[in-house]
């Protein structure tokens, strides 16, 4: 009998983004259990890992780790296909639509901060129209537009200032790494 | 980490597109949450239109009608009648009037005060 086996040899790429996913996936899971006055308003801190995928190893990477976000998040807390998960699935894949435009603005001017905001409002603007199609078909959910709008810029913000951060430091340490040693 | 060290991550575009951000929810609160201001009102007496007034100012009208005057004050954003013959005094008591559509009916005198303005919560009343 000759044995049959099928080898995956995961590449380089393939570990990092399963790191970053991981990564994305904790924040996640630790975000459901902050208590949210509104459904809909939340901080999204998994989206800092997708910023800093997105500035460090490009769109593709950022989108992969985006959807496993999106896709193993809903599986450990039971929301998989929920309409939880229709929604911050359309929002994802709304704000990795809108990143993929962003990247291309002049670097010098607008940094993950912009990105993040632009994002944040990606994500609200199809969750808004994903509740209205499909779960709310009624005008009333625009109602707490404005509050999702200023949400967007609150957090968009903050994920944008923690995500540059990061970037700075991961760039800071990398710049000691190639030192040569004395 | 100092604040300076955080607004120092802040590049130029930045600050525009929180800006822009800003002027949406500015824009979503002015579209979404001023539907129940009214901007005019409308006087009615025996049926026919009295008067058609804004509401940018403090002023009084007096309405002739079957039994005598119905007193209408208007102040910025709101309207009531302040007085009327009427035996009841039903429109009187409703007291001020600030949002769209809002109506106050002095039946007997047959004067009616509406608020108009978009968003209103009625179309049209009968009666």
């Amino acid at each position: 009998m000759t044995r049959s086996t099928i080898e995956l040899a995961p590449s380089v790429e393939d570990h990092r983004i399963a790191r970053h996913a991981a990564a994305a996936i904790v924040l996640t899971v630790a975000e459901a259990a902050i208590p949210l006055p509104l459904p809909g308003v939340k901080p999204g801190l998994a989206n800092i890992v997708t910023l800093i995928v997105l500035a460090r190893w490009g769109w593709r990477e950022a989108v992969w780790v985006a959807l496993l976000r999106v896709f193993a998040g809903s599986l450990l807390l039971g929301q998989f296909l929920a309409p939880g998960f229709f929604l911050s699935l359309s929002g994802a894949i709304a704000s990795l639509v809108v990143l993929g435009l962003a990247v291309h603005l002049p670097r010098r001017w607008f940094g993950p901060v912009s990105h993040s905001i632009l994002a944040a409002f990606a994500h609200i603007g199809a969750q808004l129209v994903v509740a209205r199609l499909w779960l709310v078909p009624h005008d009333g959910v625009f109602y707490l537009t404005p509050v999702f709008a200023a949400a967007a810029v609150v957090f968009g913000l903050v994920n944008g200032l923690v995500a540059a951060r990061l970037l700075a430091e991961l760039a800071a340490a990398e710049r000691a790494a190639a030192l040569p040693r004395a | 980490m100092t604040l300076g060290a955080w607004l120092h991550l802040i590049r130029p575009g930045d600050v525009l597109v929180a800006l822009a951000g800003l002027g949406v929810c500015a824009q979503a609160v002015l579209l979404l949450w001023q539907g129940g201001a009214p901007d005019g009102v409308v006087v009615r007496a025996g049926g026919k239109v009295f008067a058609e007034l804004d509401l940018s100012r403090r002023r009084i009208v007096e309405v002739p009608g079957p039994l005598g005057l119905t007193r209408i004050e208007i102040e910025p954003g709101r309207a009531r009648v302040a007085a009327d013959p009427g035996p009841r005094q039903y429109c009187v008591r409703q007291g001020w009037l600030s949002r769209a559509g809002a109506v106050a009916i002095c039946a007997p005198n047959q004067v009616s005060l509406t608020l108009t303005g978009r968003g209103a919560d009625y179309d049209a009343l009968n009666y």
